[in-house]
């Protein structure tokens, strides 16, 4: 371990290695554990959530959405890829931040990424739930009450989460892999290639429900398809070689979405009208019920159980890594920098994000939790561009080695902001006190932050990374 | 440049920093529900004695309906009048944009400053 820390390029200095060595988190982790975390989080998107972009829409915005949050979504892994293969510590883009542009801004990236996990392990918990209560209903146990099996969910993986992080990824590993496969084999078994198809795309299909309004509306919930792939860096102090497996896994999992995401949107459309769609609570399980078939049936339904266990583990894993981060560097009461003395694992930040998960699973609308959880997301997509482009004024090309240097530089950085600033408006449009309401929060934290808390903490001592003195300072 | 030494703080200090967060976290989605002002901006239009023509459905429509479980025009109208309101006014458009860049400018003036500390006693000023 000793010399993957010496020999990658961007980790940390002296004082961390010997954390790391001493008490801190293990490296246990190889690239297919990345792409695992990264798919693992987000395929619940394909299984539940990306369908309200319908409703926002209709089918071809849902489309056209799909495939510009595919394009934003490339740019975040082109740049986090860059980014994180030189920063490769937990907190991701906490860390980033804390680095390049300050810590005010690290405070808030660091509350992003734990709202927009904690938010998206709660709406996978409220799935699990609603699939409960689905399958029960078609087997004649109507009325079951959903609550005990969101609590049981969240209780679970927090618990596989407390005893230890290869455990926990090895088991998303294995429920992603078979959740990607259900997807395929629902294409394979519905495509016409095969034979006769229940796909009746012909009439099903409608023109734009709002126009080309909708398209732009529809951006809101087509970032749900994609959300979270950027977790993959959460595990950087936890990757055996983080400059190799970070870039290679957070790409390879962009590319297994954007795969998955266009055969879900085909699927789906040509089973059920659009009406229904856009406000379906389960639809790749709607659509294999529609397909007919009981092997379909069951196949999608424990695949969608899968999907959203793997998210929420994921989701337990990452969220927990950022507070643990925000407590080591006493942005957070240092009493959750603390690592458990046999696991290894963030253990004080997993057990006390629980209790949040649980009240918003418990107590607020999916589409309110979904949409928390995406501006959440959204505002970190928007932090980005300004990372890279300061990280690259900052220290030039030539001043540290990347393990990956994305190409084209600032198109990616432009295209995000510009994509951003397009889903900041869809949000706008019908969701839009709540983005007001998001922002007052971030607003007050971070006056909260800078005039409180800050006082806390150390300054040069957040400066971990071994990089020479940033340029224009 | 001297080196900044953080004052100590107590249990009881960190236990309320902890409880601020956690009701500023709480607030930020349930203060807009329990004011009514959350949620989407989606309205059903009524219809009187719906019928799958007057709801613009086709035969094929139809049919995927009673696949899902809806018998009839009037179980299925609900969901199929669901529309999203995307009227809005200038003025609160305007007034989100402020917000939102007002945000990060204030967010990356403040962390430039506390960041500047931060090098200056990393690296000494030159």
């Amino acid at each position: 371990m000793s010399d993957t820390a010496t020999n990658t390029p961007g980790i940390a200095g002296e004082a961390e290695r010997a954390a790391a060595q001493n008490g801190g988190l293990l490296r246990v982790l190889g690239p297919a554990h990345i792409w695992a975390l990264g798919v693992g989080i987000v395929l619940v998107g394909e299984y539940m959530g990306w369908n309200f972009a319908v409703g926002k829409g209709g089918a071809y915005a849902a489309l056209i959405a799909c495939w510009f949050a595919g394009i934003l979504y490339s740019c975040v892994a082109m740049i986090d890829s860059e980014v994180t293969s030189t920063v490769a510590a937990a907190g991701g883009q906490y860390t980033q931040a804390k680095h390049i542009v300050g810590p005010l801004m690290a405070f808030n990236v660091g509350l992003y990424l734990v709202f927009a996990y904690t938010m998206l392990e709660a709406a996978n918990a409220i799935t699990v739930g609603f699939l409960v209560e689905t399958v029960a209903g078609m087997t004649g146990h109507e009325g079951l009450d959903p609550q005990p099996f969101i609590v049981l969910a969240i209780m679970f993986l927090a618990w596989l989460n407390y005893r230890g992080v290869l455990a926990t990824l090895t088991f998303s590993l294995v429920i992603t892999a078979f959740a990607f496969s259900s997807i395929l084999i629902l294409f394979l078994a519905t495509s016409p290639v095969f034979g006769d198809s229940p796909l009746r795309h012909a009439e099903l299909m409608t023109d734009l429900p709002y126009g080309w309004l909708g398209v732009l509306a529809a951006m809101h919930f087509g970032l749900w398809y994609y959300l979270g792939i950027e977790g993959t860096c959460q595990a950087a102090e936890e990757v055996r070689s983080p400059a190799r497996s970070l870039p290679f896994g957070t790409l390879a999992g962009i590319m297994t979405l954007l795969i998955a995401a266009t055969l879900t949107w085909y699927v789906s459309v040509g089973l059920m009208p659009w009406e229904y769609l856009g406000q379906s609570g389960v639809p790749l399980f709607d659509a294999a019920r529609m397909s007919g078939s009981t092997a379909l049936t069951v196949l999608l339904g424990i695949g969608t159980l899968f999907a959203t266990l793997a998210s929420a583990n994921g989701c337990i894993n990452d969220a927990s890594r950022a507070w643990f981060a925000m407590g080591r560097d006493h942005y957070l009461p240092s009493w959750f920098g603390a690592v458990h003395p046999v696991y290894r694992t963030p253990y004080r930040a997993i057990i006390f994000l629980v209790p949040i998960a649980l009240i918003f699973a418990l107590g607020a609308p999916l589409d309110q939790v979904i949409t928390f959880s995406i501006l959440s997301g959204l505002l970190e997509y928007t932090f980005m561009p300004l990372n890279v482009i300061l990280f690259r004024r900052k220290w030039p090309l030539e001043t540290i080695k990347r393990g990956y240097e994305h190409p084209f530089h600032p198109l990616p950085a432009i295209t995000l902001l510009c994509l951003c600033g397009i889903t900041f408006f869809a949000v706008f449009l019908g969701y839009g006190t709540q983005l007001v309401a998001m922002i007052a929060f971030y607003i007050v934290v971070s006056l909260w932050f800078h005039f409180w808390r800050y006082r806390f903490v150390r300054r040069a001592a957040q400066f971990t990374m071994p990089w020479p003195k940033p340029q224009g300072y | 440049m001297e080196r900044y030494t953080p004052p100590p703080q107590s249990k009881l200090g960190q236990i309320f920093d902890v409880l601020v967060l956690l009701v500023l976290t709480v607030g930020a989605l349930y203060v807009p529900l329990w004011l009514g002002l959350a949620g989407s901006a989606q309205v059903h239009q009524t219809v009187d004695a719906p019928t799958w023509e007057s709801l613009n459905q086709n035969a094929a429509m139809v049919e995927q309906w009673g696949k899902l479980g809806f018998a009839d025009a009037e179980a299925a109208a609900p969901l199929i009048t669901a529309r999203f309101d995307y009227s809005f006014s200038i003025f609160a458009l305007v007034a989100v944009i402020i917000t939102v860049v007002g945000y990060y400018a204030m967010m990356l003036k403040l962390s430039e400053k506390e960041y500047r500390d931060v090098i200056a006693e990393k690296f000494g000023k030159e």
